[in-house]
């Protein structure tokens, strides 16, 4: 992993984000989807980074609503984001109990290949540069390194 | 013979059911349902089905559609029968690798190559 200069995106530092908040539905988790990548898309990532960041917040995104909110479209999804031709961090924030990413089995070993759930941080740990959990895991900052201009 | 559906066309041939994705992206957990419904009503109502799915539409994939495959393979296989994917982009391939299913699944670059591995 590349790692990210804490000077650059300091994800305590709400003033730095874009901030748009979401009841907790599939459906309203497309919207801040299609503005980042559209930002993405203005910013020029090329096709590979912009598959691995659409992946990445699209798992991250399913997560917070079925498993941080648990399906409760009464509660909210919080993201933050700030996209620039550098580096894309996306921080996504549920009102669950939170979790220990550590507790989370890895879904690689012959016992658990044939488990189809469990994938998706194993997919944003393989494709973001940098992914850190907050707010006792209720919340995941994950940053995309742009390789064309490092 | 062409079954078509909102979200996959079957077409059979030389005994082989291969399906084909109208969906560029497999993504959200309800299209994701639809399609495994789907499928598993095609194996249900196929005795011991040689099953391909060619993924050349498709450019985006989730961890919860990996999860269908799973389930999917699973069916297949409780049935007597055989399921093979083709046609995986690189981009989509990588998030097979990753996950280390690009073992678990008998896996073909082409279509034709995974009709002709069936006999």
């Amino acid at each position: 992993m590349t790692p990210v200069d804490p000077h650059n995106v300091d994800p305590r530092n709400d003033d730095e984000f874009k901030v748009i908040e979401i009841q907790s539905t599939l459906t309203e988790a497309k919207k801040p989807e299609s503005l980042i990548l559209k930002e993405i898309e203005d910013s020029g990532y090329d096709e590979d980074s912009t598959f691995a960041i659409k992946l990445a917040l699209e798992e991250a995104m399913t997560n917070a609503v079925r498993h941080g909110n648990c399906g409760d479209a009464n509660k909210k999804v919080r993201v933050r984001y700030i996209v620039n031709p550098k580096q894309v961090t996306i921080c996504v924030r549920d009102e669950g109990e939170g979790f220990r990413p550590e507790d989370i089995p890895d879904p690689t070993t012959p016992e658990r290949l044939s488990l189809p759930c469990g994938r998706g941080i194993m997919l944003i740990k393989a494709y973001m540069n940098e992914v850190e959990y907050r707010e006792d895991g209720r919340e995941i900052c994950m940053t995309k390194i742009n390789p064309a201009n490092t | 013979m062409t079954e078509k559906s909102p979200h996959l066309t079957i077409i059979e041939e030389d005994s082989v059911n291969m399906v084909r994705f109208s969906d560029r992206k497999i993504l959200e957990e309800l299209s994701i349902r639809e399609i495994e419904d789907e499928l598993f009503a095609l194996v249900s109502s196929t005795p011991a089905i040689k099953l391909l799915l060619n993924f050349s539409n498709v450019e985006h994939l989730s961890s919860a559609a990996l999860g269908m495959l799973i389930n999917l393979k699973k069916e297949v296989e409780g049935k007597k029968g055989k399921l093979k994917l083709s046609n995986i982009n690189p981009q989509i391939y990588e998030v097979f690798k990753i996950t280390r299913l690009s073992k678990h699944f008998d896996i073909h670059e082409q279509s034709s190559d995974a009709i002709n591995s069936f006999s």
